[in-house]
């Protein structure tokens, strides 16, 4: 098997195991799902400052969901010392983390699709001409997120206090793609011109691609005693 | 295999040095495998037998000193070397929500087994797990987690098999069926380097006996030039009692 085809492998069992667990979907969804409902009684959807407010719960949502499944994604590889058997397998370290963190992308993917309709009905939004862009925003975002978020809970994983520790390295490196996140999800929800939103697109970008990069050639390091 | 192959170096340590932070682990261990040798390693708890097995298997850099299997340096073709290793521990590497089979065939393809689904079925019914090889892992016993990690463990058919401890958690059906399935490695010309505090059992199967007492091989002998009487005496000598 090549690199890409391992990871792959990695990527399908955690997809069977999630599948059949469903204890990290079923978490994330519940938990972004009780934010916005939270938020929408909290804030008036009727009101003219919501267009202002609602992409920072969106993303509020989002990023402790996403927060609450990667704390979950190292706890398979942990029973029974799963970890250490991939990494006794002759098998790059960095195709572990690919594997990981694609698996993680498409969990926080998938919670968004369900939570994004969810989302737009409480609090009265017309998103339809402006969809194409706050899809594209919101896969830029969660890439950067997961890679970031997949290194570091690989970090986490190998400690008593992960559940403490990984939000604590996590929010200070990953704020910068929620700044940018809330930021043009609020330029698209206003229908503010293209030229104000390309920065924005643009540092988003930029940080996926460090990140990814970064990430990919550290997580060795990361995981090994 | 060829007889020329038989003595052969497979696995050369040389002043293998381990610490973690103040601690020192290992303290300069040297030794020389030759192919087909059945090392059993004894000693007192603490004495670094897990952490030179962690080594072999190349989940832990030394500190100093270096290891060569196949004349091939560890800390240079570690991922090439992996293929040739497998490493039966306390903990069995199975993902409780895989069935047995799923397990298997997850960690064939990762060591680039041919036809994966045929070699899982073949190596869980060596271990007796076949009724079971479609219920998921988390259903299973003990003994049962165990016997897997050994069917884990051989479905690449390692060069060199790695145990620590891994009579733990068996039952004595189990734990015959491990020893003639070490019985059978062995005749095929597998290395084998096994940890076991089972003076009795290590002394019956081994063909190389060694103790390691505080981070050092104290003891290393070929197992013809010793018996279990007197091997227990000079383990009690060498460990305190």
């Amino acid at each position: 098997m090549n690199f890409f085809q391992k990871v792959w492998l990695i990527v399908w069992k955690d997809l069977v195991i999630e599948l059949r667990t469903k204890e990290m979907l079923s978490a994330m969804f519940i938990f972004s799902l009780l934010v916005v409902i939270i938020f929408n009684f909290a804030f008036d959807p009727g009101m003219s400052y919501i267009k202002d407010v609602a992409p920072g719960i969106l993303w509020v949502a989002i990023t402790f969901a996403g927060t609450l499944g990667l704390n979950r994604s190292f706890i398979n590889e942990q029973e029974n010392g799963c970890l250490y058997g991939l990494m006794l397998a002759p098998i790059d370290r960095g195709a572990i983390y690919l594997g990981k963190f694609l698996g993680n992308l498409l969990f926080m993917l998938l919670i968004e699709i369900f939570l994004f309709p969810i989302f737009v009905v409480f609090f009265n939004l017309s998103v339809l001409q402006s969809l194409p862009l706050l899809l594209l925003i919101a896969f830029l975002a969660t890439v950067g997120f997961a890679a970031v978020g997949t290194l570091l809970a690989g970090m986490a994983a190998n400690t008593k206090t992960r559940e403490i520790l990984l939000p604590i390295l996590f929010f200070p490196l990953v704020v910068p793609v929620i700044i940018a996140a809330v930021k043009s999800t609020g330029r698209v929800l206003n229908g503010d011109p293209m030229d104000q939103l390309a920065g924005w697109l643009q540092l988003l970008a930029a940080f996926d691609i460090i990140f990814l990069v970064v990430c990919f050639l550290t997580f060795e390091y990361v995981i090994e005693e | 295999m060829h007889e020329s192959n038989i003595r052969q170096p497979i696995i050369q340590v040389e002043n293998l040095i381990k610490t973690f932070g103040h601690l020192t682990a290992l303290r300069g261990i040297s030794f020389t495998l030759n192919r087909g040798d059945f090392f059993v390693l004894f000693g007192p708890n603490g004495a670094g037998k897990t952490t030179l097995i962690r080594i072999l298997s190349a989940l832990l850099h030394p500190t100093s000193g270096r290891v060569l299997i196949d004349n091939c340096d560890m800390s240079e073709c570690a991922e090439e070397l992996r293929q040739k290793i497998g490493v039966i521990s306390h903990h069995v590497y199975l993902y409780n929500n895989l069935t047995a089979h799923e397990n298997i065939v997850f960690f064939a393809r990762l060591y680039n087994v041919a036809n994966p689904e045929k070699r899982a079925d073949q190596v869980i019914g060596e271990v007796g797990l076949i009724a079971r090889k479609n219920d998921l892992v988390r259903t299973f016993s003990r003994g049962m987690y165990q016997r897997l990690s050994i069917a884990r463990a051989i479905v690449h058919d390692p060069q060199i098999v790695l145990l620590d401890e891994p009579y733990t958690g068996l039952d004595q059906h189990a734990a015959q069926m491990l020893k003639n399935l070490l019985v059978k490695l062995h005749q095929a010309q597998r290395t084998i380097v096994m940890i076991t505090h089972n003076l009795q059992r290590g002394v019956e199967i081994g063909t190389r006996l060694a103790i390691q007492v505080k981070g050092q091989i104290v003891f290393n002998e070929y197992q013809h030039q010793v018996d279990l009487a007197g091997f227990e005496e000079l383990y009690f000598k060498y460990v305190g009692n």
